[in-house]
């Protein structure tokens, strides 16, 4: 027999309440986790965004389209590689909740503004000769189990009437903070039949994302191209990319401290279960620990014996949890909004920062008990009726 | 004090009281015992007249206010809390009333318990328990836990995690006071043979007078003063 073979054995005692006490525990890590990924997520969302790429929008607002004329001059600015420009055409594919961003795009630019979308060369070609294809994401052709000349039809919204595409490329994504759920047309198919059905929104582009040259200063780059259509009547504002994404995700700045502070108020409640538990179990036994210590076992044992049970539960219970967050991350992943999330995923650090607090915490439910152990005098001890 | 030579256990002018809510409670006025090496010490006395508290300060479980206890040549009152705990360790081998098992640990690894806190080899280690429980008479009871055992069972594993360390002297408050009048004299005739046969110590607290007959001694403790029992 040992110390440790002690700890199990004292462990397995109340069985349904060390199971609900690890339970409570897993459900508590759980969410914990499941919050932290979303905060990594969203971080991952910035991160992975360039800061290489400037985008340049309407400076009023994203929603305004600017004229087309915009992306030839800002061509010229030193210090720019190449661009794309997009529109946003959003659509209906099949059903509204088959929600993915659709844009109009200059097909032979795209994957070069993008290399984390790979492409083959051949599909590439077949992409840019051909006036209805469309490219899609590993994603998008797995989820609606679509693959190389398939048909699909949408039904336009912001672009009335209906779109027949044709599959012509499914990239891959570089790695898996890329999003693959994309899918890109021919600008052009969607200027021509904008010149036919309404003349007046033609040649209108609605951002511009441009890839710097090595080595150019992208703050200077924005200011030079936003400096070109200042006092005209559609003002331009670019950043990079990351910045982009940041200001987006600043407005919810809020919804994320109220996150941060849940997550801290969880550790509590962990605390408070795991801390109930471990105090009724020590005052239970406070005539066996007055027993060991007239055996002669030290303070030194006993911490051991009531601070390793802690910690075994909160272990236990916080592997549990991570599998139910495991599980959690499956369904949300699969059900959030991919603008939101275009990631979803558990960082690896989410696992350090989950089991290392939970040591932390089961270290920190022994204290009272430990405490309260070690004071007692055995003389005490041994007529302490429960 | 020649005549308490050879004596293991001396004990020396001791006092000790209680105090609740700082009111003090005179338990032990002024004790003085010798118990020879070998010897079979009962302690018998009315409820509270402090025959416990006298084990305990012998054990080395609490410390008296005033006096000395002497046992094995040392002065275990004036020992630290850790070197008291391992002098306990090595010399005490303790039974109680209430046999205080480890529930959740089979009769074995009970008395297996104080041998975690030594050194010994596994073999050793495993030897020692045998030989204890063999001498209880329970080799046949090792995986079963105290819950699965009756009282008497229960205490005779008690009194073999008490002699497993091989310790200098026994203490044993009340080993039969839970106990029928079987079981009882069981515990009896081993603590008997532990005496006899092992030639260990035993300083034993009954109110049980059938028990206290198997003592070669027998002290009365009463408001605080000790005194040899008139046998009749
Ligand atoms: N740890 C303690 N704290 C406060 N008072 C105590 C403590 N231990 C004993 N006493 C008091 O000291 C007195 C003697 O107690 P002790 O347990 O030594 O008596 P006893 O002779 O063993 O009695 P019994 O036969 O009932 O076991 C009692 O009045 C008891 O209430
Ligand atoms: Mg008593």
């Amino acid at each position: 027999m040992s110390v440790f073979r002690m700890i199990f054995k004292n462990t397995l005692r109340h069985p349904l309440r060390n199971f609900l006490t690890m339970l409570g525990i897993a459900v508590a890590v759980s969410a914990f986790g499941l919050l932290r990924t979303v905060l990594t997520s969203w971080d991952a969302a910035i991160e992975v965004a360039a800061v290489d790429r400037l985008v340049t929008r309407d400076a009023v607002s994203f929603i305004f389209p600017m004229p087309l004329a915009y992306a030839e001059k800002i061509e010229k600015v030193k210090g720019i590689e190449t661009l794309c420009f997009f529109n946003w055409f959003q659509g209906v594919y099949k059903d509204k909740q088959n929600f993915f961003p659709r844009m109009a795009v200059q097909p032979d630019r795209v994957f070069s503004v993008y290399p984390e979308y790979i492409l083959s060369p051949t599909e590439l070609e077949a992409f840019e000769k051909e006036r209805k294809a469309c490219v899609i994401g590993e994603s998008i052709a797995q989820q609606f189990n679509l693959k190389l000349g398939d048909q699909m039809t949408i039904e336009g919204d912001i672009y009335p009437g209906n779109w027949d595409f044709i599959i012509r490329g499914i990239y891959k994504r570089r790695d898996e903070k890329v999003d693959g759920t994309q899918m890109f047309f021919h600008w052009d198919y969607l200027n021509e039949r904008m010149n036919q059905v309404a003349p007046g929104r033609a040649n209108q582009i609605g951002w511009i994302v441009a890839k710097l040259s090595p080595g150019a200063n992208p703050a200077a780059v924005a200011d030079e191209i936003d400096n070109q259509f200042k006092n005209s009547s559609t003002e331009t504002k670019s950043e990079t990319e990351r910045s982009f994404n940041q200001s987006f995700f600043e407005s919810y700045s809020a919804i994320f401290t109220a996150i941060r502070i849940v997550s801290v108020l969880i550790i509590g409640i962990i605390l408070l279960v795991l801390g109930n538990t471990m105090i009724m179990s020590t005052r239970e036994r406070t005539q066996e620990y007055a027993m060991l210590k007239t055996l002669g076992f030290s303070g030194q044992n006993l911490i051991s014996f009531i601070a390793g049970e802690s910690i075994l539960l909160s272990f236990i219970g916080a592997m549990i949890g991570i599998v139910l967050l495991y599980l959690l991350v499956q369904v949300v992943s699969a059900v959030v909004p991919k603008q939101f999330f275009p990631v979803f995923f558990i960082a690896p650090s989410t696992y350090i920062i989950t089991f290392s607090a939970a040591v932390a915490l089961g270290f920190l439910a022994a204290l009272q008990p430990v405490m309260t152990t070690l004071k007692t005098r055995i003389v005490d001890g041994l007529r302490f009726i429960g | 004090m020649a005549s308490m030579n050879g004596a293991i256990i001396q004990v020396n002018n001791v006092k000790k009281s209680y105090y609740r809510a700082s009111i003090e409670i005179p338990v032990l006025r002024n004790i003085s015992l010798a118990v020879p090496d070998g010897e079979f010490l009962a302690l018998m006395g009315p409820s509270g007249s402090g025959k416990t508290t006298l084990l305990n300060l012998v054990a080395g479980i609490d410390r008296p206010d005033a006096g000395e206890v002497n046992v094995g040549g040392i002065n275990i009152a004036a020992l630290g809390e850790s070197e008291l705990a391992q002098w306990r360790s090595r010399h005490v081998g303790f039974i109680f009333q209430f046999y205080n098992l480890l529930p959740v640990l089979t009769a074995y690894e009970n008395v297996e318990l104080p041998l975690l806190l030594t050194k010994l080899p596994k073999k050793e280690k495993k030897e020692h328990v045998e030989f204890a429980m063999n001498l209880v008479g329970l080799s046949d009871r090792k995986e079963n836990r105290p819950s699965q055992l009756s009282g008497g069972q229960q205490q005779r594993v008690a009194i073999a995690r008490a002699i497993v360390t091989d310790p200098t002297i026994i203490v044993a408050d009340e080993p039969t006071g839970d106990l029928d009048k079987i079981s009882a004299a069981e515990v009896m005739m081993l603590l008997n043979r532990l005496n006899t046969e092992f030639k260990k110590t035993i300083v034993m607290v009954t109110h049980d007078q059938r028990a206290a007959e198997k003592a070669h001694k027998v002290l009365h403790l009463d408001k605080g003063d000790l005194e040899p029992e008139v046998r009749s």
